[in-house]
């Protein structure tokens, strides 16, 4: 019995392995102060680094060779070396730095600084500050313009998404959405930013030229109240067919169809999910659920949860890396 | 006597002055009598700006937003002396062009400013006031309750305790009617939820002073000897508004039980403690404003300078009419850091709200609890809802 199944656990990694390629995952543990290491050829933790204290945005520079990790009560963004697994550095984020985003050439980050209404511009190279943009209450979200020419950050308490110009630093829009915006997805064709709205309970599709709401994503899940189901990570396929939506406490991912904008199906996740990554293949997407301590692996084509894997304490964000 | 503090309309710093003209204000008032000076602890003493200081951060929250819709808020706060009938402030309110008031008073005085400000088509909050009257019987049109009420409290503290299965409650209630009216909160959360009260006991208030040298002996020996010979029970639960004896009440008991109610665990609207659903950043923000911590009553006041700031920012309207109507519509809602949507009851226009339990150091737990159902919002399982309701809104 136990023989058959290592058998069956080597088969299966062994197609994994041919399948999703070397990924690597991170995921940030806001109550652990860790990252954990997930190899995506076998679903395992492979190392846990110890970082600063509640991580949460984490992404990996272009070049792949760097983690970015934003540990708001330390003010700052720590840079680990992906090879070695080390802390080399750190980046001056500006106080309490929640979520960031990185402009197309990965030269620059721009990070949401929650507790002084601010977006702030860092130079990843310099590891210095180029720029502070004044947004609203609470600044969290943060999308880039698939050609780069415009920042959205959401603000949680003015409820709104500033599009800002990446070459002045100027806000030259405001579009309102629903209660608590809390991220921003851009389309890779620019055609439509997603902006989740976590106590309004929707999905704003913007028209990032217009500037303007076309339409909100609602979700309905029956014998859930609707006070529980609270979109917070926005991930869309590269060819915009799919979106999928982490919709917090109700421990579902939406899957809503891309062009019609109608939720196709409500994924069971963990508890609390929060933040999604796609691997670069966009085979598997995997979802933080922080109250169950774990991750699920979502097979993108079937519209199946696979595998959960356990994580550190209150997972919250995640990134792979591109081999 | 008044005493008039204008605050100032801070930000606009980024705007021309071309630009200040086409920005549209509002104006809020803040209404209050002096704070109460007693408490058993000498931490619990309220802050010369207690409730203030949230107006004031949410006034802030409001203007960063405002920025970009070309909308300005201010506040201006009027306060009334011992006595003072409000109507002369509420007149001098109207005619500085304020159409939304912020009133912390009691519930006299609230009914008194209410029919004074109907005629002037002023909106009031009502952030200091818990009676349930004010919701049920004495329920006015004008007048928006942001505060909880004494049955919202008492009953997400029992949920609580019947989730503990801590269902045998020795009930004290002190002898002042605000005492007594919580008691009754108390009585009517054990019956709903399923406690019961084993003891009633009343804490008569004998006078004399709050802070003495060597009272700690004294109070030990009186504690204990009040709480003896009660029938079994799970947990004391004290009423006590007017601070009296319940603070004494946690570690002199005869028998060894928790304490709850107005002292021990304590159910509130806010806590310098609670840490989640990004309250974090609400703590933070305040206490680097206003070097100290936040307290319900500031988060009162801020929750409803937001509700107008919200309403504001949604019809882009700085029309007190408009505003008004938003604010009453079945459209509005408002997050204010307790993990769901805050909204109006209908019917008597208090806010629904999830309910803090705070141990002094801690967020213990917060209500509704899991598995207290409701056919419309589990919120609604704290408090008079829509078919007990004994208010008719004129």
């Amino acid at each position: 019995m136990q023989l058959r199944t290592v058998a069956l656990g080597a088969a299966l990694s062994t197609a994994f392995a041919c399948e999703a390629g070397a990924y690597t995952a991170y995921v940030s543990n806001e109550g652990a102060n860790t990252v954990s290491v997930i190899d995506m050829a076998n679903f395992s933790v492979i190392a846990t680094i110890k970082v600063g204290q509640r991580p949460r945005g984490i992404e990996l520079t272009k070049d792949g060779k760097h983690l970015l990790v934003a540990v708001g009560d330390d003010d700052t963004v720590e840079i680990v070396d992906t090879a070695t697994r080390e802390i080399v550095g750190t980046l001056p984020s500006g106080p309490d730095p929640e979520l960031f985003t990185q402009d197309p050439e990965g030269k620059l980050l721009y990070i949401a600084n929650e507790d002084d209404n601010l977006v702030t511009v860092v130079d990843i190279a310099k590891r210095a500050p180029v720029a502070e943009v004044q947004v609203g209450v609470e600044p969290e979200g943060m999308g880039m313009s698939p050609d780069g020419k415009i920042l959205v950050n959401t603000s949680e308490t003015t409820n709104m998404a500033h599009f800002i110009d990446t070459q002045t630093h100027e806000i030259v829009a405001n579009v309102l959405v629903d209660s608590r915006p809390r991220f921003a997805e851009f389309k890779k064709d620019g055609s439509e930013l997603w902006v989740s709205a976590e106590i309004g309970g929707t999905v704003s599709v913007i028209d990032p030229v217009k500037r303007e709401v076309t339409k909100k994503i609602t979700f309905e899940i029956p014998g859930l109240r609707a006070e529980s189901i609270q979109p917070v990570g926005v991930r869309i396929t590269k060819d915009g067919s799919k979106g999928f939506i982490a919709l917090g406490p109700a421990n579902r991912v939406a899957v809503v169809n891309g062009t019609t904008h109608a939720v196709e199906d409500y994924l069971l996740v963990g508890q609390r999910v929060w933040q999604l990554a796609f691997t670069p293949d966009e085979k598997y997407l995997l979802t933080t659920n922080g109250v169950s301590n774990d991750v699920s692996v979502v097979d993108v084509a079937a519209g199946k949860v696979i595998k959960t894997i356990q994580v550190g304490e209150l997972p919250w964000g995640v990134a792979v890396s591109n081999d | 006597m008044r005493r008039l503090i204008l605050i100032l309309a801070i930000m606009l710093a980024p705007l021309t002055s071309s630009a200040i003209a086409q920005v549209n204000e509002v104006r809020i008032g803040y209404l209050r009598t002096p704070p109460p000076r007693e408490a058993l602890s000498l931490i619990d003493l309220p802050a010369e700006n207690d409730g203030l200081a949230g107006a004031e951060l949410a006034v802030a929250d409001n203007n960063t937003t405002g920025r970009f819709l070309k909308q300005a808020f201010l506040i201006e706060e009027t306060r009334l002396a011992d006595g003072e009938d409000p109507s002369q402030a509420v007149t001098a309110m109207a005619d500085r062009g304020i159409s939304f008031v912020i009133a912390d008073l009691d519930p006299d005085l609230l009914l008194k400013t209410a029919a004074a400000a109907q005629g002037r088509g002023i909106l009031l909050f009502n952030v200091g006031a818990a009676d349930d009257r004010l919701r049920e019987e004495d329920c006015r049109a004008n007048v928006i309750h942001v505060a909880p009420t004494r049955s919202m409290l008492a009953d997400a503290l029992a949920q609580y305790l019947v989730f503990k299965k801590w269902r045998k409650w020795f009930l004290v209630v002190g002898s002042h009617p605000k005492d007594v009216l919580y008691g009754d909160a108390l009585r009517r959360a054990a019956k709903r939820f399923g406690a019961q009260i084993v003891e009633e006991r009343i804490f008569e208030d004998t006078g004399g002073a709050r802070q003495t040298d060597s009272g700690v002996a004294q109070v030990q020996r009186k504690i204990a000897v009040f709480t003896q010979s009660v029938p079994a029970y799970d947990v004391l639960v004290a009423a006590d508004e007017s601070e009296v004896f319940a603070a004494y009440m946690p570690f002199r008991t005869w028998d060894a039980r928790p304490v709850a109610g107005s002292a021990g665990l304590v159910p509130t609207s806010w806590h310098a403690s609670h840490n989640q659903w990004a309250a974090l950043q609400m703590q933070s923000r305040f206490q680097k404003r206003f070097s100290r911590f936040m307290t319900a009553r500031d988060i009162q006041a801020w929750s409803a300078v937001r509700m107008v700031g919200e309403s504001a920012t949604r019809t882009a309207s700085t029309d007190p009419q408009t505003i008004t109507r938003y604010l009453k519509s079945p459209d509005f809602s408002l997050a204010a850091f307790k993990g769901q949507k805050l909204t109006l009851r209908d019917w008597n226009l208090q806010l629904r709200q999830p309910i803090l339990l705070a141990d002094g150091r801690m967020v213990v737990s917060v209500s509704p609890q899991e598995g207290f159902l409701h056919q419309v919002s589990e919120l609604d399982t704290l408090g008079f809802d829509r078919p007990e309701t004994k208010c008719k809104l004129k």
